[in-house]
Protein backbone atom coordinates (compact mmCIF):
# COMPACT_ATOMS: atom_id res chain seq x y z
CA UNK A 1 0.00 0.00 0.00
CA UNK A 2 2.79 2.39 0.92
CA UNK A 3 4.49 1.72 -2.39
CA UNK A 4 1.34 2.50 -4.30
CA UNK A 5 0.70 5.70 -2.33
CA UNK A 6 4.16 6.96 -3.19
CA UNK A 7 4.20 5.78 -6.80
CA UNK A 8 0.63 6.01 -8.00
CA UNK A 9 1.40 8.32 -10.96
CA UNK A 10 3.78 5.66 -12.30
CA UNK A 11 1.24 2.85 -11.69
CA UNK A 12 -1.46 4.84 -13.40
CA UNK A 13 0.82 5.59 -16.34
CA UNK A 14 1.62 1.87 -16.71
CA UNK A 15 -2.06 0.92 -16.43
CA UNK A 16 -2.85 3.29 -19.29
CA UNK A 17 0.02 1.83 -21.35
CA UNK A 18 -1.43 -1.59 -20.57
CA UNK A 19 -4.84 -0.51 -21.87
CA UNK A 20 -3.20 0.83 -25.04
CA UNK A 21 -1.63 -2.60 -25.63
CA UNK A 22 -4.72 -4.66 -24.78
CA UNK A 23 -7.62 -2.80 -26.34
CA UNK A 24 -6.16 -2.52 -29.86
CA UNK A 25 -5.14 -6.20 -29.70
CA UNK A 26 -8.66 -7.24 -28.62
CA UNK A 27 -10.20 -5.11 -31.34
CA UNK A 28 -7.93 -6.60 -34.01
CA UNK A 29 -8.67 -10.12 -32.73
CA UNK A 30 -12.42 -9.54 -33.10
CA UNK A 31 -12.08 -7.92 -36.53
CA UNK A 32 -9.98 -10.83 -37.81
CA UNK A 33 -11.63 -13.75 -36.02
CA UNK A 34 -15.27 -12.90 -36.78
CA UNK A 35 -14.96 -12.97 -40.59
CA UNK A 36 -12.70 -16.06 -40.37
CA UNK A 37 -15.22 -17.78 -38.12
CA UNK A 38 -18.04 -16.88 -40.49
CA UNK A 39 -16.11 -18.35 -43.43
CA UNK A 40 -15.18 -21.46 -41.45
CA UNK A 41 -18.85 -21.97 -40.67
CA UNK A 42 -19.91 -21.37 -44.28
CA UNK A 43 -17.25 -23.67 -45.80
CA UNK A 44 -16.86 -26.47 -43.24
CA UNK A 45 -14.15 -28.46 -45.05
CA UNK A 46 -11.44 -25.82 -45.46
CA UNK A 47 -12.96 -24.25 -42.37
CA UNK A 48 -12.07 -27.20 -40.17
CA UNK A 49 -8.44 -27.00 -41.25
CA UNK A 50 -8.49 -23.26 -40.66
CA UNK A 51 -9.84 -23.69 -37.15
CA UNK A 52 -7.16 -26.27 -36.28
CA UNK A 53 -4.44 -24.04 -37.69
CA UNK A 54 -5.73 -21.03 -35.79
CA UNK A 55 -5.90 -22.95 -32.53
CA UNK A 56 -2.29 -24.11 -33.07
CA UNK A 57 -1.18 -20.48 -33.07
CA UNK A 58 -1.95 -20.47 -29.38
CA UNK A 59 0.70 -23.14 -28.88
CA UNK A 60 3.50 -20.82 -30.01
CA UNK A 61 5.50 -19.87 -26.92
CA UNK A 62 5.22 -16.17 -26.28
CA UNK A 63 8.86 -15.17 -25.88
CA UNK A 64 9.98 -16.62 -29.24
CA UNK A 65 6.90 -15.02 -30.82
CA UNK A 66 8.00 -11.64 -29.47
CA UNK A 67 11.36 -12.13 -31.19
CA UNK A 68 9.93 -13.46 -34.47
CA UNK A 69 7.36 -10.70 -35.00
CA UNK A 70 9.86 -7.81 -35.20
CA UNK A 71 12.07 -9.85 -37.54
CA UNK A 72 9.19 -10.76 -39.87
CA UNK A 73 7.44 -7.37 -39.85
CA UNK A 74 10.60 -5.27 -39.60
CA UNK A 75 9.46 -3.32 -36.56
CA UNK A 76 11.55 -2.56 -33.46
CA UNK A 77 11.65 -5.35 -30.87
CA UNK A 78 10.70 -3.12 -27.97
CA UNK A 79 7.82 -1.31 -29.64
CA UNK A 80 4.29 -1.64 -28.44
CA UNK A 81 3.35 -2.63 -32.02
CA UNK A 82 5.23 -5.90 -31.48
CA UNK A 83 3.18 -6.62 -28.40
CA UNK A 84 -0.10 -5.67 -30.06
CA UNK A 85 0.63 -8.05 -32.95
CA UNK A 86 1.58 -10.89 -30.61
CA UNK A 87 -1.53 -10.40 -28.48
CA UNK A 88 -3.67 -10.27 -31.62
CA UNK A 89 -2.25 -13.60 -32.78
CA UNK A 90 -3.23 -15.22 -29.49
CA UNK A 91 -6.57 -13.44 -29.47
CA UNK A 92 -7.44 -14.70 -32.94
CA UNK A 93 -6.36 -18.21 -31.97
CA UNK A 94 -8.71 -18.14 -29.01
CA UNK A 95 -11.63 -16.51 -30.75
CA UNK A 96 -11.90 -18.10 -34.21
CA UNK A 97 -13.50 -21.29 -32.96
CA UNK A 98 -16.03 -19.45 -30.78
CA UNK A 99 -16.83 -17.23 -33.74
CA UNK A 100 -17.49 -20.25 -35.96
CA UNK A 101 -19.64 -21.79 -33.20
CA UNK A 102 -21.49 -18.51 -32.76
CA UNK A 103 -22.57 -18.49 -36.40
CA UNK A 104 -23.37 -22.19 -36.15
CA UNK A 105 -25.74 -21.39 -33.29
CA UNK A 106 -27.89 -19.18 -35.52
CA UNK A 107 -31.13 -21.05 -36.24
CA UNK A 108 -31.04 -22.28 -39.85
CA UNK A 109 -34.80 -21.67 -40.14
CA UNK A 110 -34.34 -18.01 -39.27
CA UNK A 111 -31.62 -17.72 -41.91
CA UNK A 112 -33.90 -19.38 -44.46
CA UNK A 113 -36.86 -17.18 -43.57
CA UNK A 114 -34.75 -14.03 -43.77
CA UNK A 115 -33.43 -15.03 -47.18
CA UNK A 116 -36.94 -15.87 -48.37
CA UNK A 117 -38.33 -12.45 -47.48
CA UNK A 118 -35.52 -10.68 -49.32
CA UNK A 119 -32.42 -10.11 -47.21
CA UNK A 120 -29.39 -9.83 -49.50
CA UNK A 121 -26.37 -11.88 -48.37
CA UNK A 122 -24.78 -8.68 -47.05
CA UNK A 123 -27.90 -7.60 -45.13
CA UNK A 124 -28.31 -11.16 -43.85
CA UNK A 125 -24.84 -11.04 -42.31
CA UNK A 126 -25.11 -7.61 -40.70
CA UNK A 127 -28.73 -7.55 -39.67
CA UNK A 128 -29.52 -11.18 -38.88
CA UNK A 129 -26.50 -13.44 -38.43
CA UNK A 130 -24.21 -11.07 -36.58
CA UNK A 131 -26.81 -9.93 -34.02
CA UNK A 132 -27.98 -13.49 -33.44
CA UNK A 133 -24.39 -14.72 -33.09
CA UNK A 134 -23.59 -11.98 -30.58
CA UNK A 135 -24.39 -13.85 -27.33
CA UNK A 136 -22.03 -16.75 -28.12
CA UNK A 137 -19.50 -14.42 -29.73
CA UNK A 138 -19.48 -12.24 -26.68
CA UNK A 139 -18.70 -15.17 -24.38
CA UNK A 140 -15.64 -15.81 -26.57
CA UNK A 141 -14.63 -12.15 -26.58
CA UNK A 142 -14.74 -12.00 -22.80
CA UNK A 143 -12.27 -14.89 -22.59
CA UNK A 144 -10.01 -13.03 -25.03
CA UNK A 145 -10.28 -9.82 -22.99
CA UNK A 146 -9.17 -11.45 -19.77
CA UNK A 147 -6.46 -13.51 -21.43
CA UNK A 148 -5.08 -10.53 -23.37
CA UNK A 149 -4.84 -8.33 -20.30
CA UNK A 150 -3.00 -11.13 -18.53
CA UNK A 151 -0.67 -11.90 -21.43
CA UNK A 152 0.25 -8.27 -22.02
CA UNK A 153 2.39 -8.40 -18.85
CA UNK A 154 4.83 -10.76 -20.62
CA UNK A 155 6.11 -7.82 -22.64
CA UNK A 156 7.90 -6.57 -19.54
CA UNK A 157 10.40 -9.43 -19.98
CA UNK A 158 11.64 -8.01 -23.28
CA UNK A 159 11.25 -4.40 -22.15
CA UNK A 160 7.83 -3.43 -23.50
CA UNK A 161 6.29 -1.49 -20.61
CA UNK A 162 2.97 -2.53 -19.07
CA UNK A 163 1.67 -3.32 -15.59
CA UNK A 164 4.00 -6.34 -15.90
CA UNK A 165 6.89 -3.94 -15.51
CA UNK A 166 5.84 -3.62 -11.89
CA UNK A 167 6.52 -7.35 -11.31
CA UNK A 168 9.88 -7.38 -13.05
CA UNK A 169 11.00 -4.18 -11.41
CA UNK A 170 9.62 -5.22 -8.04
CA UNK A 171 11.37 -8.60 -8.18
CA UNK A 172 14.70 -7.15 -9.22
CA UNK A 173 14.63 -4.52 -6.51
CA UNK A 174 12.93 -6.73 -3.90
CA UNK A 175 9.92 -4.45 -3.41
CA UNK A 176 6.96 -6.70 -2.49
CA UNK A 177 4.48 -3.80 -2.60
CA UNK A 178 5.37 -3.10 -6.22
CA UNK A 179 4.91 -6.75 -7.21
CA UNK A 180 1.55 -6.95 -5.44
CA UNK A 181 0.41 -3.70 -7.01
CA UNK A 182 1.26 -5.11 -10.42
CA UNK A 183 -0.76 -8.27 -9.82
CA UNK A 184 -3.75 -6.55 -8.28
CA UNK A 185 -3.84 -3.82 -10.92
CA UNK A 186 -3.67 -6.38 -13.76
CA UNK A 187 -6.54 -8.39 -12.31
CA UNK A 188 -8.57 -5.24 -11.66
CA UNK A 189 -8.00 -4.03 -15.22
CA UNK A 190 -9.06 -7.43 -16.62
CA UNK A 191 -12.22 -7.39 -14.52
CA UNK A 192 -13.04 -3.81 -15.51
CA UNK A 193 -12.69 -4.51 -19.25
CA UNK A 194 -14.61 -7.78 -18.88
CA UNK A 195 -17.40 -5.92 -17.08
CA UNK A 196 -17.51 -3.27 -19.78
CA UNK A 197 -17.78 -6.05 -22.34
CA UNK A 198 -20.61 -7.74 -20.47
CA UNK A 199 -22.54 -4.47 -20.18
CA UNK A 200 -22.08 -3.71 -23.88
CA UNK A 201 -23.31 -7.21 -24.67
CA UNK A 202 -26.40 -6.72 -22.54
CA UNK A 203 -27.22 -3.50 -24.32
CA UNK A 204 -26.73 -5.14 -27.71
CA UNK A 205 -28.94 -8.18 -27.05
CA UNK A 206 -32.15 -6.99 -25.39
CA UNK A 207 -34.16 -9.93 -26.81
CA UNK A 208 -32.21 -12.57 -24.88
CA UNK A 209 -33.56 -11.33 -21.56
CA UNK A 210 -37.15 -11.92 -22.54
CA UNK A 211 -36.76 -15.16 -24.48
CA UNK A 212 -37.36 -17.32 -21.42
CA UNK A 213 -41.03 -16.47 -21.00
CA UNK A 214 -42.37 -18.54 -23.84
CA UNK A 215 -46.06 -18.02 -23.44
CA UNK A 216 -45.91 -14.54 -22.06
CA UNK A 217 -48.42 -13.59 -24.71
CA UNK A 218 -51.09 -14.95 -22.45
CA UNK A 219 -49.91 -12.97 -19.45
CA UNK A 220 -51.19 -9.54 -18.74
CA UNK A 221 -47.92 -8.15 -17.36
CA UNK A 222 -46.34 -4.97 -18.64
CA UNK A 223 -44.77 -5.04 -22.07
CA UNK A 224 -41.05 -5.75 -21.95
CA UNK A 225 -38.91 -2.95 -23.31
CA UNK B 1 -50.59 -14.99 -62.65
CA UNK B 2 -47.99 -17.62 -61.85
CA UNK B 3 -47.19 -20.20 -64.50
CA UNK B 4 -45.29 -23.38 -63.85
CA UNK B 5 -44.15 -24.64 -67.27
CA UNK B 6 -42.92 -28.25 -67.14
CA UNK B 7 -40.70 -27.59 -64.15
CA UNK B 8 -38.44 -30.34 -62.88
CA UNK B 9 -36.18 -30.37 -59.88
CA UNK B 10 -33.64 -33.15 -59.63
CA UNK B 11 -30.84 -33.20 -57.07
CA UNK B 12 -27.28 -34.40 -57.78
CA UNK B 13 -27.88 -37.54 -55.68
CA UNK B 14 -30.62 -38.57 -58.09
CA UNK B 15 -33.66 -37.59 -56.00
CA UNK B 16 -36.37 -36.07 -58.14
CA UNK B 17 -38.44 -33.69 -56.04
CA UNK B 18 -40.62 -32.47 -58.89
CA UNK B 19 -40.96 -33.97 -62.36
CA UNK B 20 -42.48 -32.08 -65.28
CA UNK B 21 -45.02 -30.02 -63.33
CA UNK B 22 -47.26 -27.69 -65.29
CA UNK B 23 -49.93 -25.52 -63.71
CA UNK B 24 -51.21 -21.96 -63.92
CA UNK B 25 -52.27 -20.01 -60.86
CA UNK B 26 -54.63 -17.26 -61.99
CA UNK B 27 -54.39 -13.83 -60.36
CA UNK B 28 -56.43 -13.15 -57.21
CA UNK B 29 -57.02 -16.86 -56.67
CA UNK B 30 -56.02 -19.01 -53.72
CA UNK B 31 -54.46 -22.24 -54.91
CA UNK B 32 -53.58 -24.88 -52.36
CA UNK B 33 -50.93 -27.47 -53.13
CA UNK B 34 -51.67 -30.45 -50.95
CA UNK B 35 -49.75 -33.68 -50.58
CA UNK B 36 -47.88 -35.78 -48.08
CA UNK B 37 -44.17 -35.31 -47.44
CA UNK B 38 -42.08 -36.02 -50.52
CA UNK B 39 -44.76 -34.70 -52.84
CA UNK B 40 -42.56 -31.74 -53.78
CA UNK B 41 -45.10 -29.15 -52.67
CA UNK B 42 -42.64 -26.97 -50.77
CA UNK B 43 -40.11 -27.23 -53.60
CA UNK B 44 -42.75 -25.96 -56.02
CA UNK B 45 -43.57 -23.05 -53.73
CA UNK B 46 -39.92 -22.08 -53.36
CA UNK B 47 -39.47 -22.03 -57.10
CA UNK B 48 -41.74 -18.99 -57.27
CA UNK B 49 -39.40 -16.76 -55.26
CA UNK B 50 -36.25 -18.53 -56.43
CA UNK B 51 -35.33 -20.12 -53.15
CA UNK B 52 -35.07 -23.14 -55.44
CA UNK B 53 -34.25 -22.92 -59.14
CA UNK B 54 -35.75 -25.66 -61.32
CA UNK B 55 -33.36 -28.00 -63.14
CA UNK B 56 -35.50 -27.57 -66.24
CA UNK B 57 -38.66 -25.76 -67.19
CA UNK B 58 -39.59 -22.24 -66.16
CA UNK B 59 -41.69 -20.42 -63.62
CA UNK B 60 -43.19 -17.18 -64.89
CA UNK B 61 -44.93 -14.38 -63.01
CA UNK B 62 -47.21 -12.29 -65.24
CA UNK B 63 -45.34 -13.70 -68.23
CA UNK B 64 -41.85 -12.88 -66.94
CA UNK B 65 -39.46 -15.78 -66.36
CA UNK B 66 -38.41 -15.43 -62.71
CA UNK B 67 -34.87 -16.39 -63.68
CA UNK B 68 -34.56 -13.07 -65.50
CA UNK B 69 -35.43 -11.20 -62.31
CA UNK B 70 -33.07 -10.21 -59.53
CA UNK B 71 -33.45 -12.77 -56.73
CA UNK B 72 -33.44 -10.34 -53.85
CA UNK B 73 -35.80 -7.85 -55.48
CA UNK B 74 -38.12 -10.70 -56.48
CA UNK B 75 -38.28 -12.03 -52.91
CA UNK B 76 -39.01 -8.59 -51.51
CA UNK B 77 -41.91 -8.25 -53.94
CA UNK B 78 -43.52 -11.51 -52.80
CA UNK B 79 -45.02 -12.12 -49.36
CA UNK B 80 -43.70 -15.27 -47.71
CA UNK B 81 -45.17 -16.90 -44.61
CA UNK B 82 -43.74 -20.01 -43.08
CA UNK B 83 -44.22 -22.17 -40.04
CA UNK B 84 -43.99 -20.27 -36.73
CA UNK B 85 -43.95 -17.15 -38.85
CA UNK B 86 -40.20 -17.44 -39.47
CA UNK B 87 -39.86 -14.30 -37.39
CA UNK B 88 -36.54 -12.67 -36.56
CA UNK B 89 -36.05 -13.46 -32.86
CA UNK B 90 -33.97 -10.33 -32.20
CA UNK B 91 -36.50 -7.86 -33.57
CA UNK B 92 -39.66 -6.64 -31.88
CA UNK B 93 -43.05 -7.47 -33.36
CA UNK B 94 -43.29 -4.01 -34.91
CA UNK B 95 -39.83 -4.21 -36.47
CA UNK B 96 -40.50 -7.71 -37.77
CA UNK B 97 -43.57 -6.41 -39.59
CA UNK B 98 -41.63 -3.43 -40.92
CA UNK B 99 -38.74 -5.61 -42.16
CA UNK B 100 -39.40 -5.66 -45.90
CA UNK B 101 -40.29 -1.96 -46.31
CA UNK B 102 -37.12 -1.06 -44.38
CA UNK B 103 -35.08 -3.34 -46.65
CA UNK B 104 -36.51 -1.64 -49.71
CA UNK B 105 -35.54 1.77 -48.38
CA UNK B 106 -38.72 3.08 -46.75
CA UNK B 107 -37.74 5.40 -43.87
CA UNK B 108 -37.98 3.46 -40.62
CA UNK B 109 -40.57 5.79 -39.07
CA UNK B 110 -42.93 5.46 -41.98
CA UNK B 111 -42.48 1.70 -42.12
CA UNK B 112 -43.30 1.47 -38.42
CA UNK B 113 -46.41 3.59 -38.78
CA UNK B 114 -47.63 1.30 -41.55
CA UNK B 115 -46.74 -1.72 -39.41
CA UNK B 116 -49.03 -0.48 -36.62
CA UNK B 117 -51.96 -0.57 -38.98
CA UNK B 118 -51.07 -4.03 -40.25
CA UNK B 119 -51.06 -5.39 -36.69
CA UNK B 120 -54.66 -4.34 -36.35
CA UNK B 121 -55.50 -5.71 -39.76
CA UNK B 122 -54.39 -9.22 -38.75
CA UNK B 123 -56.22 -9.01 -35.43
CA UNK B 124 -53.32 -8.31 -33.07
CA UNK B 125 -53.48 -5.97 -30.13
CA UNK B 126 -51.18 -2.96 -30.45
CA UNK B 127 -49.81 -3.63 -26.98
CA UNK B 128 -47.86 -6.54 -28.49
CA UNK B 129 -45.85 -4.26 -30.78
CA UNK B 130 -42.88 -3.96 -28.43
CA UNK B 131 -42.59 -7.65 -27.64
CA UNK B 132 -40.11 -10.12 -29.03
CA UNK B 133 -41.37 -13.19 -30.91
CA UNK B 134 -40.44 -15.55 -28.06
CA UNK B 135 -42.93 -13.68 -25.86
CA UNK B 136 -45.86 -14.47 -28.15
CA UNK B 137 -48.09 -17.52 -28.40
CA UNK B 138 -47.89 -19.66 -31.53
CA UNK B 139 -51.04 -18.16 -32.98
CA UNK B 140 -49.84 -14.62 -32.36
CA UNK B 141 -46.49 -15.36 -34.00
CA UNK B 142 -48.34 -16.67 -37.01
CA UNK B 143 -50.41 -13.50 -37.28
CA UNK B 144 -47.24 -11.41 -37.10
CA UNK B 145 -45.86 -13.58 -39.90
CA UNK B 146 -48.89 -12.79 -42.05
CA UNK B 147 -48.66 -9.07 -41.24
CA UNK B 148 -44.99 -9.07 -42.23
CA UNK B 149 -45.79 -10.77 -45.52
CA UNK B 150 -48.40 -8.12 -46.27
CA UNK B 151 -46.16 -5.17 -45.34
CA UNK B 152 -44.58 -4.82 -48.76
CA UNK B 153 -48.07 -4.84 -50.32
CA UNK B 154 -47.16 -7.78 -52.58
CA UNK B 155 -49.45 -9.14 -55.28
CA UNK B 156 -48.42 -12.67 -54.42
CA UNK B 157 -48.41 -14.46 -51.08
CA UNK B 158 -46.57 -17.75 -50.65
CA UNK B 159 -47.59 -19.71 -47.58
CA UNK B 160 -45.55 -22.75 -46.60
CA UNK B 161 -47.55 -24.84 -44.09
CA UNK B 162 -47.98 -21.66 -42.09
CA UNK B 163 -50.46 -23.04 -39.60
CA UNK B 164 -48.81 -26.42 -39.10
CA UNK B 165 -47.31 -25.68 -35.70
CA UNK B 166 -50.39 -24.37 -33.86
CA UNK B 167 -53.15 -26.29 -32.12
CA UNK B 168 -56.34 -27.14 -34.04
CA UNK B 169 -58.49 -24.43 -32.44
CA UNK B 170 -56.01 -21.67 -33.18
CA UNK B 171 -55.50 -23.10 -36.67
CA UNK B 172 -59.22 -22.81 -37.28
CA UNK B 173 -59.18 -19.17 -36.15
CA UNK B 174 -56.23 -18.39 -38.38
CA UNK B 175 -57.93 -19.99 -41.37
CA UNK B 176 -61.05 -17.89 -40.83
CA UNK B 177 -58.84 -14.82 -40.52
CA UNK B 178 -57.01 -15.62 -43.74
CA UNK B 179 -60.29 -16.04 -45.63
CA UNK B 180 -61.45 -12.66 -44.31
CA UNK B 181 -58.16 -11.00 -45.31
CA UNK B 182 -58.25 -12.58 -48.73
CA UNK B 183 -61.80 -11.36 -49.28
CA UNK B 184 -60.57 -7.83 -48.53
CA UNK B 185 -57.24 -7.94 -50.33
CA UNK B 186 -57.64 -10.34 -53.26
CA UNK B 187 -54.00 -11.45 -53.43
CA UNK B 188 -52.74 -14.31 -55.53
CA UNK B 189 -52.03 -16.95 -52.90
CA UNK B 190 -50.14 -20.20 -53.23
CA UNK B 191 -50.64 -22.20 -50.05
CA UNK B 192 -48.91 -25.45 -49.19
CA UNK B 193 -50.28 -27.94 -46.67
CA UNK B 194 -50.57 -31.64 -45.96
CA UNK B 195 -53.98 -31.15 -44.34
CA UNK B 196 -56.79 -31.80 -46.83
CA UNK B 197 -59.41 -30.10 -44.65
CA UNK B 198 -57.28 -26.96 -44.59
CA UNK B 199 -56.86 -27.22 -48.36
CA UNK B 200 -60.62 -27.50 -48.92
CA UNK B 201 -61.28 -24.76 -46.40
CA UNK B 202 -58.99 -22.20 -48.01
CA UNK B 203 -58.51 -23.04 -51.68
CA UNK B 204 -60.43 -21.69 -54.63
CA UNK B 205 -58.55 -24.46 -56.36
CA UNK B 206 -56.82 -27.44 -54.85
CA UNK B 207 -54.00 -29.39 -56.45
CA UNK B 208 -53.57 -32.87 -54.98
CA UNK B 209 -49.99 -34.05 -55.47
CA UNK B 210 -48.53 -37.52 -55.63
CA UNK B 211 -44.86 -38.24 -54.94
CA UNK B 212 -42.48 -36.27 -57.13
CA UNK B 213 -44.83 -33.37 -57.77
CA UNK B 214 -47.12 -35.29 -60.08
CA UNK B 215 -50.63 -33.81 -60.17
CA UNK B 216 -53.09 -36.47 -59.08
CA UNK B 217 -56.06 -34.13 -59.49
CA UNK B 218 -56.68 -30.41 -59.68
CA UNK B 219 -59.94 -28.52 -59.41
CA UNK B 220 -62.27 -26.81 -57.00
CA UNK B 221 -62.76 -28.59 -53.68
CA UNK B 222 -66.31 -29.46 -54.75
CA UNK B 223 -65.15 -30.99 -58.03
CA UNK B 224 -62.52 -33.08 -56.30
CA UNK B 225 -64.93 -34.30 -53.64
CA UNK B 226 -67.63 -35.04 -56.21
CA UNK B 227 -65.38 -36.95 -58.58
CA UNK B 228 -62.11 -38.19 -57.18
CA UNK B 229 -60.22 -39.45 -60.25
CA UNK B 230 -58.75 -42.53 -58.62
CA UNK B 231 -58.27 -44.41 -55.38
CA UNK B 232 -55.27 -42.32 -54.39
CA UNK B 233 -57.30 -39.10 -54.46
CA UNK B 234 -60.38 -40.76 -53.00
CA UNK B 235 -58.26 -41.98 -50.14
CA UNK B 236 -56.33 -38.74 -49.72
CA UNK B 237 -59.38 -36.49 -49.57
CA UNK B 238 -61.20 -39.03 -47.42
CA UNK B 239 -64.17 -39.15 -49.78
CA UNK B 240 -65.32 -42.27 -48.00
CA UNK B 241 -64.91 -40.83 -44.51
CA UNK B 242 -68.11 -40.98 -42.51
CA UNK B 243 -68.31 -37.19 -42.13
CA UNK B 244 -68.04 -36.66 -45.91
CA UNK B 245 -70.94 -38.95 -46.80
CA UNK B 246 -74.05 -36.97 -45.96
CA UNK B 247 -77.72 -37.79 -46.24
CA UNK B 248 -80.81 -35.94 -45.10
CA UNK B 249 -83.46 -37.11 -42.71
CA UNK B 250 -86.65 -35.32 -41.86
CA UNK B 251 -87.08 -34.30 -38.23
CA UNK B 252 -90.12 -32.26 -37.16
CA UNK B 253 -90.70 -31.11 -40.71
CA UNK B 254 -87.10 -29.95 -41.28
CA UNK B 255 -84.34 -31.53 -43.35
CA UNK B 256 -81.42 -32.47 -41.07
CA UNK B 257 -78.16 -33.42 -42.77
CA UNK B 258 -76.49 -36.40 -41.13
CA UNK B 259 -73.25 -38.23 -41.87
CA UNK B 260 -72.95 -41.93 -42.44
CA UNK B 261 -72.76 -42.60 -38.72
CA UNK B 262 -76.00 -40.71 -38.25
CA UNK B 263 -74.36 -37.74 -36.53
CA UNK B 264 -76.03 -34.44 -37.49
CA UNK B 265 -73.91 -32.03 -39.51
CA UNK B 266 -76.50 -29.29 -39.89
CA UNK B 267 -79.90 -28.32 -41.15
CA UNK B 268 -80.76 -27.56 -44.78
CA UNK B 269 -81.64 -23.90 -45.18
CA UNK B 270 -85.12 -23.18 -46.44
Amino acid sequence: MTWLLLNWPQALQLAWTHVLLSVPAITISVLVAVPLGRLAHRYPRPGGALLSAASLLYAIPSLPLLIIIPVVLGIPLRSSATMVVALSVYGVALLVRSAADAFGAVDARVRLAATAIGFSPWALFWRVELPLATPVLLAGVRVVVVSTVGLATIGALVGIPSLGSLFTDGFQRGIAGEVITGIVATVALALALDGACALTGRALTPWTRSARSEHAGRHTGPVAA
Amino acid sequence: MIEFRSVTKAYPDGTVAVADFTYTVESHRTVVLVGSSGSGKTTLLRMVNRMVDPTSGTVAIDGLDVRDLDKVALRRSIGYVLQAGGLLPHRTVLDNVATVPVLTGTPRRRARTAAWELLERVGLDRSLAGRYPAQLSGGQQQRVGVARALAGDPNILLMDEPFGAVDPIVRGELQVELRRLQAELGKTIVFVTHDIDEAFGLGDEVVVLRRGGEIAQAGTPAQILANPVDDFVRDFVGADRAERVLTTVEVDGRCVVVDRDGRPAGVLAR
